[in-house]
């Protein structure tokens, strides 16, 4: 049950570790990093959820009647170029709080904008 | 004509990259705003068409449902559709003259395209009626958000734009496992499928799980109390036309997505039987009512009192569909349109005192009363509308809400709502009086009304305000027959 299952154990780990940078990290770019983590995750889990037992790689070919669930590994496809998407805007919007606030600290950019 | 659920969306996903070709911000302007308005136009025609043969089921690309992706206008989606394309055009007039002092020039062609994507998102999660792509468009929309956001001209703005894009992230990401586990139990990712195939199994605790990922990212998107931390700052510094587009449109889209798969996809007797979602939102709302309205009261920023107040309305919704009565539901949704209204009337009268004053803390408006009468006044009357004042929308909705909640027996819940209006009176008073009763500051004296730009878009939604609290029969009875389609009832 539980060595049968281990990819959605590490699915969880992964979640929970990615889960736990964005809220513990101060630096923006390391709750980009969490992100990330938090967002393979799910990657993997739909992965997993294709998988069927005994089956193969989804392609035609001879001798084979049993095939993994294509679906699940096209809708993540698109969910990773949304990740990309996300993570390359986190990244521009945090080059641009460096420039306005000289930190990519949140502690500090707090303390700058309650000074203001 | 059999092409409109499609073509609603198309037009302006292919308008956006368009905009960059036009390079001068005038000519970009107009050319967005006959695209808003071509828009509008095909939402009215599909309400038309929705009211009078009922349910729209269009095959994307000829594959047939469940396994091509259907998109499905009933008269639920079709009534939200057309506030948010709406509202999208009339605040899009007004953008012209706003974005002059806001945005520099050769940054406003950008501003455009990536309006539009939003929309396409926000009318893409309308229209679809799979829920995969509920999660595409959703992040479309998110994403030009978070960008539009971060174009104001204070740098809190980028600040704001970052926490949104966390927040937001991790709420569309809850979606996506949702909808994935959705998935492993049905194998359908059809709404209407779905819906057939999750009774099955809805006694398995994958379910329950999916169901809860799914309720709590779409809360993170709609800003219900108290995962509301990325919105009052979001809104007080994006650039003024985007707050006024954002509060009238994207949290309504959020509680269509949640009203959507609380009571289509999951089904009433799950959300409210087997769950106990109704304590949960019924809870949850009125707090979300009491805590915004009485933080909107400690603010020094006027978009942050109207923020806060956003965040008050949406508990309203809540509360209305927590009930879980078709009475509760129209009532919502009639909130949704009038809201709509209200919110983006304030935010546009906002927008012209930021385009006279440079800022809108409470302070500057000392003595605006008799520098900009007309935009005062448009403050004075969404104002009354958002408190539920009779001949405004907002009456309407309270009046529908507090009835609904004494057909339930919930008699406190009634008498708690009046009392959230009471403290709209509070928050909306400090606005007036500050505005009406004190002489204008030295700064203050040379003010003049704002330009016609912003003040003719204004104005449109102030008597929208005042028309649909009279002739009620487009915000009531289509908000009727929908929550009554959900219900199963035929009228």
């Amino acid at each position: 049950m539980l060595i049968g299952h281990y990819n959605y154990w590490v699915v969880v780990a992964l979640m929970m570790l990615g889960f736990y940078i964005i809220i513990a990290h101060g630096n923006l770019i390391k709750k980009m990093v969490g992100l990330t983590i938090f967002q393979t995750s799910v990657f993997i889990f739909y992965i997993s959820v294709a998988k069927v037992d005994g089956g193969s790689a989804p392609i035609l070919a001879e001798g084979i009647s049993q095939y993994s669930n294509p679906l699940p590994h096209v809708l993540i496809l698109t969910a990773i170029v949304v990740g990309i998407a996300t993570t390359a805007l986190g990244l521009a919007i945090i080059v641009r709080i460096n420039e306005a606030y000289d930190s990519i600290e949140e502690e500090f950019i707090q303390q700058q904008d309650n000074l203001s | 004509m059999a092409h409109l659920p499609i073509l609603q969306v198309i037009l302006p996903l292919l308008a956006a990259p368009l905009c960059l070709f036009l390079k001068r911000p005038k000519l970009v302007w107009l050319f967005a705003c006959v695209v808003t308005a071509l828009t509008f136009t095909i939402s009215v025609l599909l309400v038309q068409q929705v009211t009078s043969t009922g349910a729209i089921s269009y095959e994307l690309g000829g594959w047939a449902p469940p396994w091509g992706i259907e998109y499905r206008i009933d008269a639920l989606n079709a009534f939200v559709i057309m506030v948010v394309s709406g509202l999208s055009a009339v605040v899009l007039l007004a953008a012209r003259t706003s974005l002059e002092n806001e945005l520099s020039s050769n940054r406003q062609t950008y501003f455009y395209a990536l309006y539009l994507l939003s929309l396409t998102g926000m009318l893409g999660i309308l229209a679809t009626g799979d829920a995969f792509n509920v999660f595409v468009f959703l992040e479309i929309s998110s994403l030009s958000a978070y960008a539009l956001i971060a174009m104001g001209k204070d740098r809190r703005a980028l600040w704001a734009s970052y926490q949104y894009l966390i927040m937001g992230t991790i709420g569309a990401t809850f979606i996506l496992i949702g909808i994935g586990l959705m998935y492993q139990m049905t194998g359908t990712l059809n709404m209407q499928d779905l819906a057939e195939r999750l009774p099955e199994v809805a006694q398995t605790r994958t379910v329950f799980v999916s169901f809860a990922f799914v309720v709590v990212g779409v809360c993170l998107k709609l800003a219900l109390f108290p995962l509301h931390l990325w919105l009052p700052n979001a809104y007080a510094y994006a650039p003024s036309i985007v707050t006024a587009m954002l509060a009238a449109t994207s949290t309504k889209v959020a509680i269509y997505l949640l009203i959507r798969f609380t009571f289509t996809v999951f089904g009433l007797s799950f959300s409210f039987t087997t769950l106990p979602l109704n304590i949960l939102f019924l809870v949850l709302g009125l707090l979300g009512i009491f805590v915004a309205s009485i933080s909107a009261i400690y603010q020094q920023n006027v978009k942050h009192i109207f923020a806060y107040s956003s965040i008050a309305q949406v508990g309203y919704m809540i509360v209305g569909i927590s009930a879980g009565t078709a009475a509760g539901l129209s009532a919502s949704l009639m909130h949704i349109f009038n809201h709509a209204l209200m919110k983006g009337a304030l935010f546009l009268a906002l927008a012209g005192v930021m385009y006279r004053l440079g800022n809108v803390q409470l302070k500057s408006f000392q003595g605006l009363g008799r520098q900009m009468p007309l935009t005062m006044a448009a403050i004075v009357v969404g104002g009354l509308s958002l408190i539920g004042v009779p001949l405004t929308v907002g009456f309407i909705s309270k009046w529908y809400l507090v009835v609904a909640m004494i057909e339930n027996g919930w008699w406190p819940v009634a008498i708690l709502i009046l009392f959230g209006s009471l403290l709209a009176i509070i928050y909306l008073w400090r606005v007036v009086e500050v505005a009406y009763f004190r002489a204008p500051n030295k700064d203050n004296e040379s003010v003049k009304e704002a330009p016609l730009g912003i003040l003719i878009p204004t104005w449109i939604l102030v008597l929208a305000n005042v028309y649909f609290g009279v002739d009620t029969r487009i915000n009531v009875q289509i908000a009727q027959l929908a929550a009554e389609n959900l219900f199963g009832i035929v009228p």
